[in-house]
């Protein structure tokens, strides 16, 4: 912005010149970029205000009870937002739960431990699984996952762990479990890229020193670098799990759609993008339309929580890499 | 030196086993990448490009519809996408004051983070109600939505990157801010964001859950832009979800189609990002 000093100045700061200006041609190109980026700020003020309007109906005669009615039967009129809420949180729950120690794991060899030949190719790698559209991670887990833990994953489970409540009842293949795993393939992409990125701020001193007194390879990245980066990292985390929340189709085809809450996890389920994926097209009343925009809405809301905590804690770790 | 030995070993362990994180994870790639040319592969023939589905239950038929439609739905959401987007990268990097453009640079990131199932119902609410019926108009509509933050942040970022002394060479030859913006400015930073661009359309061109209820699928052609349009991701899900075998097969086909497209686009996009910054220092 150094370079504004010489130009004239924007018209907000002196409105009678503007029009001379705009006469010259001069602000022509000023205005149409504004126009362009107040209509970014207009579409998603608009979006939020849709949502809002659409769900109006379902707001009204539901209320907050919405959110912990369990009883979803569009036939009997009754909408209630918890099998949905469940499913989601305990699928995205089951993929960090996985996707978390796969991906800090590899990222810290990435950013730290592997050759940077090796660091690069294998970066380039996870960029391209970022790439794999949604639906072709439901295509896969379809015909290989759903399989796998029907006849394999899912009798393991029962035959070990078959005196928890998690692991009990019959195993159909699709299943909560099913979802979570998916979403863990799904999600540690993101997770990888980012907290690579924020061990890689990390001052090239902290991990000098730590070496210099004498700490092996390992102890420098644990005890000096991986500490530094553990908001950024945190952030990745929140991150991807905003993603796994609002996931839509790999969850939609595996998961079975059944608006249940049960405690296994072998269980079939159902999460709120799921119900508005299979049900909006077919939804004939309108009560039945506006509780699913009013589950969006809420899914909305979650994941832009989530979205700026992830965004903050991303922020303090480079403000504090770069400050030191 | 028993304490030295444990603590070298412990070093090795960790090594392996963040190496094998990272084995595993990328291995996934291969894994869906063998697996759908393992099925695919002897799906795709001459048909495939060139004929309609078939009804359900009868074996061959093809999905051209669904690439010509998905194209289709692209080119409407580039078309909208691209400029808005691109141009309010301009205004954030270039004419900017200080408190909108962190505004709008914020709002961007909160729309950039929608689930895109949300944006399918926005785009549903603000073009297939008021035309009351789906289209491939409300399909672009839905994911031009989700190019314009990319194509944002990506222009912001690759203007931010062209040097100062490139803005101020400008402007003392006695160019005007627009003139220098145009002619040198955003020169400098077209590779950046036509990389940006690419990795951002390829990212949309697998987008399935805005469709389902935006552009919904068509059997047949769509004759024109406002009615029901067919498209490879919705293919693919309808196809893979049905108990046909025959149609599994077509899902497998389509599937290995749109992730070669998106691959290909991708590494291109990297191709030409690695070029530009060689020809940069060079």
């Amino acid at each position: 912005m150094a370079a504004s000093a010489t130009v004239p100045a924007p018209p907000t700061q002196d409105g009678r010149s503007f029009f001379k200006r705009f006469k010259a041609g001069e602000e022509t190109a000023y205005l149409i970029v504004l126009l362009a980026a107040c209509s970014v700020l207009l579409v998603t003020v608009f979006l939020v205000y849709e949502l809002w309007v659409q769900s109006a109906l379902a707001r009204r005669q539901f209320g907050l009870g919405f959110l912990w009615s369990t009883i979803w039967d569009p036939n009997l009129g009754k909408f209630g937002a918890l099998p949905f809420i469940y499913g989601t949180l305990v699928t995205s729950a089951l993929a960090l739960i996985i996707a978390v120690p796969l991906g800090v794991g590899a990222a810290i060899y990435l950013a730290e431990m592997a050759p940077p030949k090796w660091s690069n190719i294998f970066t380039f790698l996870v960029e391209l699984l970022a790439a794999v559209p949604s639906v072709i991670y439901g295509l896969l887990a379809i015909f290989t996952l759903v399989p796998l833990v029907r006849s394999v994953i899912g009798p393991a489970l029962v035959n070990t762990l078959g005196f928890l409540p998690l692991f009990k009842g019959p195993i159909y293949g699709v299943s909560v479990l099913t979802a979570g795993m998916i979403l863990a393939v799904m999600t540690f992409p993101y997770i990888i890229s980012i907290s690579r990125e924020s061990l890689m701020s990390v001052p090239r001193e902290q991990r000098e020193a730590a070496l210099a007194l004498g700490a092996t390879r390992w102890e420098a990245t644990w005890d000096a670098v991986v500490p530094f980066a553990r908001l950024g990292i945190l952030g990745s985390i929140f991150l991807s799990l905003a993603r796994a929340l609002g996931e839509t189709m790999a969850v939609t085809m595996v998961i079975g759609n059944d608006p249940k809450i049960k405690a296994s996890l072998l269980a079939p389920g159902y999460t709120i993008a799921s119900v508005i994926a299979n049900e909006f097209t077919e939804a004939t009343e309108d009560i039945h339309l506006a509780s699913l925009v009013l589950l969006g809405l809420v899914l909305f809301l979650i994941t832009m929580i989530l979205n700026a905590g992830a965004r903050l804690l991303i922020i303090a770790t480079t403000k504090a890499g770069t400050s030191k | 030196m028993g304490l030295l030995r444990w603590r070298k070993f412990v070093n090795g362990v960790m090594l392996t086993l963040t190496g094998l994180c990272t084995v595993l994870t990328v291995s996934t790639l291969f894994l869906i990448l063998g697996y759908l040319v393992w099925n695919g592969a002897s799906s795709l023939d001459w048909d495939f490009f060139t004929k309609l589905p078939l009804p359900s239950g009868q074996s061959g038929g093809g999905m051209a519809n669904a690439i010509v439609g998905s194209g289709q739905i692209l080119l409407l959401a580039m078309a909208i996408g691209i400029p808005i987007g691109v141009l309010s990268g301009i205004y954030l990097s270039e004419f900017g004051g200080s408190f909108l453009p962190s505004v709008i640079r914020y709002v961007a990131d909160l729309l950039n983070g929608v689930p895109s199932i949300v944006i399918g119902i926005f785009a549903w609410g603000v073009v297939v109600v008021p035309m009351k019926r789906f289209s491939a108009i409300s399909g672009g509509f839905a994911l031009s939505l989700m190019l314009i933050p990319i194509a944002l942040r990506t222009t912001e970022q690759f203007l931010r990157e062209v040097p100062n002394s490139l803005r101020e060479g400008a402007l003392a030859l006695g160019a005007s801010k627009p003139r220098a913006v145009a002619t040198v400015i955003l020169p400098a930073a077209t590779t950046g964001i036509l990389t940006g661009v690419i990795l951002g359309v390829a990212r949309i061109a697998g987008e399935t859950a805005p469709l389902l209820f935006t552009a919904l699928n068509n059997q047949y052609w769509a004759k024109t832009w406002r009615e029901p349009i067919a498209s490879l991701p919705v293919m693919i899900y309808t196809h893979a979800i049905s108990p046909y075998d025959d149609w599994h097969r077509q899902a497998w086909a389509a599937g290995l189609v749109l992730l070669a497209l998106v691959l290909v686009a991708n590494i291109a996009a990297r191709l030409i990002l690695a070029r530009g910054a060689s020809a940069q220092r060079g």
